[in-house]
C-alpha cells in the first residue's frame, strides 16, 4: 500500500529540511567575499585552460550501457529467487532453475563477449 | 477519497516534469526534470498497490538510464540547445504527425470511458502484483519471452561494445 | 487529554523520524572522531585531544567551523546544481535507514519506520540514485579534476552496483522474500545460532557485498575518485564551507548505512545469538531493547572494520578497480546465485527447510 511509503516520504522531506537548513545557515553564518582569483576553478595554481566541460573517453558511455544491461537482468532475477522456494514445493524448482541458467547462460555470454573484445579493459 | 487525490497529485507532477524537460534549455536540467517524471511514474505504481514495478521503475530508469544519458549528454559536451530558427517543411510535417497521434490517443481513449474496466478489490489486486506472484507468472506463461528477453540483452551488450569500440582498434 | 492525544497521533511519526534524523546526525560525528581516533591508534598518535574530554568533542568545533566559512562558488559553475548535489547526497544517505528493521517488537512486528515489503529493493534503489550526487558535483563544478572525478567515481559506483545486487539475490533466495523483516527472521535458529546466520550460509555472497558496499562508500581502498595525486579533491575539489561538510556528513551517514545493511543482511540484524532462547527467558521489553543494542554493537563492529581496512589497505588503480569489479566480482556473484539455489533444492530435497 502506498501508506506504507508515507514514513520514507517524510523521512526524505525531513533529511531535505536539515540540508536546506544547513545550506541556509552556512550562508547566513558565513562571509561571502568573491574574487576573480579565488573563484576560478583550481589548476594547482596556474590559470585555468580552456573549458572544464570537454569531452571526454567513450569507455564511460560503454561502461553506462553494459551497466543497465545486466540491472534489468539482475531485476529479472529477483521474481524467481522469491518464488524459487514455492517452486520447490510444488515440483518445478529445478525447470525453473533451468529457465533462469539458460538466461544467465545468454548473458554470461555477452560478458564474457565484453571481456574478450576488450570493452571492459582500462590499461 | 484520497486516492483519486494522490493519482492527480502524482499524475500532474509527472506532467510537470515532463514540460520542464522540454522547455528548459539546459540538456543537464532537462535530464533532472525527467528523473522528476520517472519519480511520479514510479508513486502512480505506487498507488496501483504495485510495489515491485514501482521500485524497479526507479532503480532501472532513474538508477540506470537516466545515469546514461547524463554520460551522454556530458560526452557530447553539449551545451544549451540553441533557440528554434524559422518554419520548414520539416517542422510542418512533425506538427501534422504530432496533432495525428494526439488526436488517435484522444479518439481512442474517449472510445474506453464509456467501457470502464472492472476495478479490483485492493488485497486482490496488492496479491496479483506480488513479487512472489509475478516470479510465478514469469518462469510459467511467460518463460519464453523471458528467454527472449535475454537475447535481446546480449544483443544490446555486443552492440554496445561494437559502436564503441570501431574507433579504437 | 483527548487533545493531546488526537495531535500525539499526528505527529508522532514525524517526531520519530525527526529523533532517527538526529541520531544518525551524532551518530556520523561519532564516526568521525572514530575515524581519527583509530587512525591515530593504528599509525602510533594521539588523534584529537583537545576539544572537550579526550578531544570528543572535535567533529562538533569541525562543524561550526565549516559553517562560519565562505561558501566560494567557481565562476561559470551552474549555482543551482552545485547545491543540488550534496543535498542529495545527504538525503538519499539518511533516508536509505528507514527501512532497515531495528528490533522485533514485543507484539512480534518490525521496529521500522517505513515497513514496505520490499524494502531491499529499495535499498538497491537509493544506492542507484545516489550516483546523480556525484556526477552532478563534478559536473557543475566548471573544473576539470572535479568532472574526471565524478565520472571516475559514478563508473565505479554503477560498477559495483551490479555485483551487490546480484549478491542480495543469494540472500534473497534462502529468505524467499525481499522484506528485510523477513530476511531477519530467517536466519534465526535456536541450536546454531550466529552460525546461521548468512555470513556462515553464504560466504561467497557476504564478501562479495562486503566489498561493494565498501565501494559504493567511496572509501579507501576504492578512494579512486579523490585520488589526491592525480585527481586533487575529486568530485568535491570546488566545494568549501557547508557544502563540502555535508558530502563528509553523507560519506559517514554512508559508512554508518552500509554497517546497517550488512549486518542486517549477514550478521543476523537485531537478533541476539541463539535469540529464541533469550525468547524464552527474557520479558519481552527488554529482549527488544537488547536487540537493538546488539544490532548497534553489531553494525558498529561493521564501521570499525571499514575504517580499520581503510587505514591498513594502499588504493587500487583505477584499471585494477574496474577488473575487479567486472571480471571478478560480477561472475562470481552470479555463480554464487546458482549454487545457492542449487544448495536450497538440495535441503528442500532432504527436508532439512
Amino acid at each position: 500500500m502506498l501508506t506504507d511509503f508515507l514514513p520514507l516520504f517524510i523521512m526524505v522531506v525531513l533529511a531535505a529540511g536539515l540540508a536546506l537548513t544547513l545550506l541556509k545557515l552556512a550562508e547566513w553564518l558565513g562571509p561571502y567575499r568573491p574574487r576573480a582569483v579565488k573563484s576560478s576553478p583550481y589548476e594547482s595554481g596556474m590559470d585555468p585552460v580552456g573549458t572544464a566541460r570537454e569531452r571526454y573517453s567513450v569507455k564511460f558511455y560503454l561502461v553506462a550501457m553494459i551497466f543497465i544491461v545486466f540491472d534489468v537482468e539482475i531485476v529479472f532475477m529477483y521474481p524467481w529467487a522469491v518464488s524459487f522456494k514455492t517452486f520447490l514445493e510444488g515440483g518445478g524448482g529445478l525447470a525453473s532453475l533451468a529457465i533462469i541458467g539458460v538466461f544467465i547462460l545468454i548473458l554470461f555470454v555477452g560478458l564474457i563477449y565484453d571481456i574478450k573484445k576488450g570493452g571492459l579493459d582500462w590499461d | 477519497m484520497l486516492e483519486p487525490f494522490l493519482f492527480f497529485l502524482f499524475a500532474v507532477l509527472a506532467v510537470v516534469g515532463a514540460l520542464g524537460m522540454l522547455i528548459s534549455r539546459n540538456p543537464v536540467q532537462s535530464a533532472l526534470w525527467m528523473v522528476m517524471t520517472l519519480f511520479a511514474v514510479a508513486c502512480l505504481y505506487l498507488t496501483l498497490n504495485a510495489q515491485f514495478i514501482g521500485v524497479v521503475q526507479i532503480l532501472v530508469y532513474a538508477g540506470a538510464i537516466m545515469v546514461l544519458f547524463l554520460f551522454v549528454i556530458m560526452l557530447l559536451n553539449l551545451e544549451a540547445t540553441p533557440r528554434l530558427g524559422g518554419l520548414d517543411w520539416k517542422k510542418g510535417v512533425a506538427f501534422v504527425l504530432g496533432v495525428a497521434v494526439l488526436a488517435q490517443l484522444l479518439v481512442i481513449l474517449s472510445l474506453r470511458l464509456n467501457a470502464a474496466p472492472t476495478l479490483l478489490p485492493a488485497a486482490e489486486a496488492a496479491d496479483a502484483t506480488s513479487v512472489e506472484n509475478l516470479g510465478l507468472a514469469l518462469l510459467t506463461e511467460h518463460a519464453f519471452s523471458l528467454e527472449i528477453i535475454g537475447v535481446l540483452l546480449l544483443a544490446a551488450t555486443i552492440g554496445a561494445v561494437l559502436l564503441a569500440k570501431k574507433r579504437f582498434v | 487529554m483527548a487533545i493531546i492525544q488526537a495531535i500525539w497521533e499526528v505527529i508522532d511519526q514525524p517526531l520519530v523520524i525527526f529523533g532517527v534524523i538526529n541520531g544518525l546526525l551524532v551518530t556520523a560525528s561519532l564516526l568521525v572522531y572514530a575515524e581519527r581516533k583509530v587512525s591515530a591508534w593504528i599509525q602510533e598518535r594521539n588523534g584529537p585531544d583537545r576539544v572537550g574530554p579526550r578531544g570528543l568533542l572535535q567533529p562538533f568545533a569541525d562543524v561550526f567551523k565549516l559553517l562560519f566559512k565562505e561558501d566560494i562558488v567557481p565562476t561559470q559553475a551552474n549555482g543551482f546544481i552545485h547545491s543540488l548535489a550534496p543535498t542529495l547526497m545527504v538525503v538519499i544517505a539518511m533516508s536509505t535507514a528507514a527501512v532497515i528493521p531495528w528490533a522485533r517488537t514485543p507484539a512480534g512486528d518490525p521496529l521500522v519506520i517505513a515497513d514496505i515489503g520490499v524494502g531491499l529493493l529499495l535499498i538497491l534503489a537509493m544506492t542507484s540514485i545516489s550516483v546523480y550526487g556525484v556526477t552532478l558535483a563534478g559536473w557543475s563544478s566548471n573544473s576539470k579534476y572535479s568532472l574526471l572525478g565524478g565520472l571516475r567515481s559514478s563508473a565505479q559506483m554503477i560498477s559495483y552496483e551490479l555485483a551487490m545486487g546480484a549478491a542480495a539475490i543469494s540472500v534473497v533466495l534462502m529468505a524467499q522474500s525481499l522484506d528485510l523483516f523477513v530476511i531477519v527472521e530467517n536466519q534465526n535458529h535456536e541450536l546454531l545460532g550466529p552460525f546461521a546466520w548468512n555470513w556462515f550460509r553464504n560466504p561467497v555472497g557476504f564478501i562479495v557485498f562486503a566489498v561493494c558496499a565498501l565501494a559504493e562508500t567511496n572509501r579507501a581502498p576504492f578512494d579512486l575518485p579523490e585520488a589526491e595525486q592525480e585527481l586533487v579533491g575529486g568530485y568535491h575539489t570546488e566545494y568549501s564551507g557547508m557544502k563540502f561538510g555535508m558530502f563528509f556528513l553523507a560519506e559517514y551517514v554512508n559508512l554508518w548505512v552500509a554497517g546497517l545493511v550488512v549486518s542486517t543482511l549477514f550478521f543476523g540484524g537485531y537478533l541476539l545469538p541463539w535469540d529464541p532462547f533469550f525468547a524464552s527467558i527474557l520479558p519481552p521489553v527488554l529482549l527488544t531493547i537488547l536487540q537493538v543494542l546488539f544490532f548497534l554493537a553489531k553494525v558498529a563492529f561493521c564501521a570499525f572494520c571499514f575504517i580499520w581496512i581503510r587505514w591498513t589497505l594502499p588504493r587500487f588503480k583505477y584499471n585494477q578497480l574496474m577488473n575487479l569489479g567486472w571480471k571478478y566480482l560480477l561472475p562470481i556473484s552470479i555463480a554464487n546465485i546458482l549454487v545457492i539455489a542449487l544448495g536450497v533444492a538440495l535441503f528442500h530435497a532432504l527436508g532439512w527447510a
